[in-house]
């Protein structure tokens, strides 16, 4: 039924993170529209095999973001949003950012150093496209 | 009506070598808990008194709101217990054995039993004594689910089984939680099972508990840190540390009450926080009985 979303054990990440980010990608790419309603908690832990107090924890943390609003305590929604994708992707995008500022720093990168290699990855990029 | 399935409060259990005490557990309708130990730790005697197939010498025991050993007989309608040294008759069949179990449970659900049937690739008219130890162990399961007990103990189910049974028990034991009246407590020494499918999660050593909440909790509790400690830096004693590993100018910090005090505790002091690792539950489990020997120790 719902087997969207698939957790991998040699994901070091925590499922519940595993099921935020599967949902966002769902709405990214346009798959789950502003409005539509969202499997309930039962039913995505049952359809994962993830325990539900994990598909919650998802669940509340995507409310907080104000990707989807949950409504009398009841059913869930992807939140009325236009630019949620952009946002999301954007989000990912500084996730990886600090990601590689951590590296920058554990080799003693000045933010230079790191700049120009960023700027090499993005001129290799647009030659092999 | 209660909207706990087990409720166990100062229950102990003397043997000549071995002692459960003073146990407290609850578990809520809807939920799953998993009971994870060593060998020897005591989880199938904590089982065996849930299920009154031994009694606890003191404390009290509520299994769906009865009391037991006293309302033993009103609980096991609702209650389905499967364990490894649980035994069918070798020269009946799976037949034989799944039309007894339905001409004793009235809630026996014929239709389930034959999908349970095909998902764990079992045959009627297999002989009992001619089953794979595999075999047995998803037949006995097979009994056990298809009456659709309310609360569920399982002592050690997935142990045997193959990865695609496992996958297909698990499967089915989150089925059960679609109702949200069911309840299952499980004991595995296969921590990824128990991480995957548990709401709450029991730590069990050497008769005692040594650590029950809720699993997002259990896991967000516990990191490791790795820092580095420059020459003539002393690192603090900080409260919730469970072990600190100092080697040269590295040092681990496991703590199981992990917050961002914690790690400027470490910093203000002088040392650099390299890396902040979550842990696997196995790894938790691990440092969680060590830490809880030593202290026992001490």
């Amino acid at each position: 039924m719902h087997s969207f979303i698939t957790i991998s054990h040699a994901d070091r990440r925590p499922m519940y993170l595993q099921i935020i980010e599967q949902i966002r990608h769902r709405i990214a790419v346009g798959d789950w529209k502003a409005g539509d309603e969202l499997p309930s908690i039962r039913a995505l832990a049952v359809a994962t095999q993830v325990s539900v107090i994990t598909v919650k924890r998802a669940y509340l943390e995507l409310e907080r973001e104000g990707v989807i609003v949950t409504r009398q305590g009841k059913a869930s929604f992807v939140a009325e949003n236009v630019d949620l994708g952009g946002q999301l992707r954007r989000e990912e995008l500084d996730q990886h950012l600090a990601a590689a500022a951590q590296i920058g720093r554990e080799l003693a990168l000045t933010p230079e150093e790191l700049i120009e290699r960023l700027r090499m990855r993005m001129t290799e990029g647009r030659k092999k496209s | 009506m209660t909207d706990l399935a087990i409720e166990v409060e100062g229950v102990a259990k003397a043997y000549r070598f071995f002692a459960l005490s003073d146990v407290k557990l609850t578990l809520p309708c809807g939920q799953i808990m998993g009971l994870v130990g060593p060998n020897g730790a005591g989880k199938s005697t904590l089982i065996r008194i849930l299920m009154s197939l031994i009694h606890q010498d003191q404390g009290q025991v509520r299994v769906l709101g009865h009391s037991m050993p006293e309302e033993q007989v009103a609980a096991k309608w609702q209650v389905g217990y499967v364990s490894d040294d649980m035994r069918l008759y070798g020269f009946g069949t799976l037949g034989w054995h799944m039309r007894f179990v339905a001409s004793i449970y009235p809630g026996w659900d014929a239709p389930y039993a034959q999908t349970l049937l095909k998902r764990f690739n079992l045959r009627t008219e297999q002989q009992i004594r001619h089953l794979s130890h595999g075999e047995r162990a998803k037949a006995t399961l097979l009994l056990m689910l298809a009456r659709r007990p309310r609360l569920l103990l399982l002592d050690e189910p997935t142990t045997g089984l193959d990865p695609v049974a496992r996958h297909e028990l698990l499967v089915e034991l989150m089925d059960v939680l679609r109702d949200e009246r069911r309840a299952i407590l499980f004991s595995s020494h296969n921590t990824q099972d128990v991480e995957q499918i548990s709401d709450q999660i029991t730590f069990i050593d050497r008769g005692r508990i040594i650590d029950s909440s809720d699993k997002e909790s259990f896991i967000e509790r516990w990191r490791r840190l790795k820092l580095e400690v420059p020459a003539g830096v002393t690192l603090p004693g900080v409260a919730g540390v469970v072990d600190l590993d100092v080697s040269g100018h590295l040092a681990t910090v496991t703590t199981n009450a992990h917050s961002d005090e914690l790690e400027r505790a470490y910093v203000n002091a002088g040392a650099t926080l390299h890396e902040v690792q979550r842990m696997t539950l196995e790894e938790i489990f691990v440092a969680n009985v060590m830490a809880s020997r030593r202290e026992r120790a001490s």
